[in-house]
């Protein structure tokens, strides 16, 4: 296994994307530090930009990657390899650079400015993402075989989850205000990891005004500290389950 | 050593092998010839794992393929069009298939050195001609000294000289007992060297017999001849 995740790896980093990824996450880590004059409000202002560029960096590159690996993956498919084997380093290999170059960009930052246990939740959230918007990325490229469609897919599922989502709770909320609705709607929210992550991180500052709307529904719902267990597994549901079902698929693909 | 039963697989509505049975035994050259699209490559493919059929079974030395990537060890093939990696060096191509394929002490470096791709290791994949990528696809396939070699289109794209390189490679290869599967049209190319027929149409396998008799049976001396007699009189 070691061997292909080193060949991913090298190859990822010898792509500028990468640094310029890295680059990019240390100019926004530290303006938003200097801009505010409080390290809590910086740790906010800093929070809601990356859950927009996370997963917008990790779902395009990857899925623009695993395209561009094809020929990669075919070389290696006729080899005495496992295709278990090829799919899962690639996984690993994605995911190890992409979270290298977060806790460089951003990690390293966030742990000059505010050195406390909610910066280390907010580095460990970062993570995550990179690795469900990863998963999500292995999830597009294997069901469009066609590489403009897989990019597409993948840039509709980031503006669905990291836009639309939210209003489209409210809108449910606003036409359903009759009914006892609470309930459902913070389960509903719960099937979106950009709110989840925000709303685990949020819990944790104990700042009810900045929850937003699905995270003040989820905090009334299951409580602080019920509502950070469930959420920190659902997250790893949605680390798990979109790679598994394209791990099956790619088992079951022809080249 | 390779044994297919009844193999079939359809892409989407389209049969493209229609219950396929032979077997292909060591020490033996083996054309597997027909028209375009008749299912030679979805064949091969099949062999190597890439493409899973339908139904039916491969066997590898009495056991199936299935599940299995070990008996790749044993393979070396060369693909039709080799894809390869575009950032990547003829060098670092060949060091990263060493160490996959690990466990070699030895490597079989004849064509590599015959091609003289020594001398343009650290030439990028994507900077070289279509010839070039098909000499580092045959001298990777040749690198591991395998027991089956598996060709898709060997010649196709080389020019005489290296063309006829390979194809001293693959009589010396033969004489050592080993097995080797060739696609072509190209008859005229293969007429020293083979030594079995396998003629597919339409997914189904039409002729599978010996050099030797299919002379006998027509009369002819040319291969090429012998077939299109063959061939016109099923026909009719």
């Amino acid at each position: 296994m070691n061997r292909i995740i080193k060949f991913v790896m090298l190859d990822i980093l010898r792509n500028k994307i990468i640094l310029f990824y890295t680059l990019l996450l240390a100019i926004m880590s530290f303006s938003m530090f200097s801009l505010e004059d409080n390290e809590a409000k910086g740790l906010l202002s800093l929070l809601n930009l990356i859950l927009l560029n996370v997963p917008l960096v990790a779902i395009i590159f990857s899925t623009i990657y695993i395209y561009n690996s094809s020929e990669f993956i075919e070389l290696l498919i006729s080899q005495p390899i496992k295709r278990n084997k090829i799919w899962i380093s690639l996984y690993l290999g994605l995911n190890t650079s992409l979270i290298i170059s977060f806790i460089i960009g951003a990690g390293i930052p966030i742990l000059l400015y505010s050195p406390n246990l909610i910066g280390i939740i907010l580095i460990v959230m970062g993570c995550i993402i990179s690795v469900i918007f990863t998963s999500l990325a292995f999830l597009c490229s294997i069901i469009a075989r066609d590489k403009a469609k897989g990019i597409g897919m993948s840039i509709l599922i980031w503006l669905f989850f990291s836009l639309l989502f939210d209003g489209l709770i409210m809108f449910l909320l606003f036409q359903l205000a009759d009914y006892p609705m609470e309930n459902w709607i913070a389960i509903i929210a719960a099937l979106n990891p950009i709110d989840l992550s925000r709303i685990v991180i949020l819990l944790q500052l104990d700042l009810s005004a900045m929850l937003g709307f699905t995270g003040a529904v989820f905090k009334q719902t299951f409580g602080t500290g019920w509502g950070i267990f469930f959420s920190s597994s659902l997250l790893f549901l949605w680390m798990i389950i979109p790679f598994m079902i394209s791990l099956r698929k790619f088992n079951k693909k022809d080249h | 050593m390779i044994e297919l039963i009844e193999l079939r697989k359809k892409y989407n509505k389209l049969a493209v092998l229609k219950g396929i049975s032979t077997k292909f035994n060591q020490s033996e050259c083996i054309a597997l010839i027909g028209p375009n699209s008749c299912g030679k490559t979805t064949l091969i493919k099949s062999i190597l794992g890439m493409v899973l059929p339908d139904s039916g079974e491969i066997t590898f030395n009495n056991k199936s393929i299935f599940n299995e990537t070990d008996y790749r060890n044993y393979i070396g093939y060369m693909p039709q069009i080799g894809k390869y990696p575009e950032n990547m060096s003829i060098g670092q191509i060949v060091e990263m298939m060493k160490e996959l394929r690990g466990g070699h002490l030895s490597f079989d470096e004849d064509l590599y050195k015959a091609y003289k791709l020594d001398q343009i290791l650290n030439k990028r994949m994507r900077t070289l001609s279509g010839g070039t990528t098909q000499k580092v696809s045959a001298a990777l396939a040749f690198m591991f000294n395998p027991l089956v070699y598996i060709l898709d289109e060997p010649t196709a794209g080389l020019d005489p000289i290296s063309a006829e390189i390979l194809k001293e490679k693959m009589l010396l290869e033969k004489s050592k007992g080993k097995l080797i599967l060739i696609t072509s049209h190209l008859l005229s190319d293969l007429e020293e060297l083979v030594s079995e027929i396998v003629f597919m149409q339409d997914g189904e396998l039409l002729i599978h017999q010996t050099v030797e008799e299919l002379k006998n049976k027509t009369g002819e001396e040319k291969l090429s001849k012998a077939i299109s007699t063959i061939l016109k009189a099923q026909l009719i």
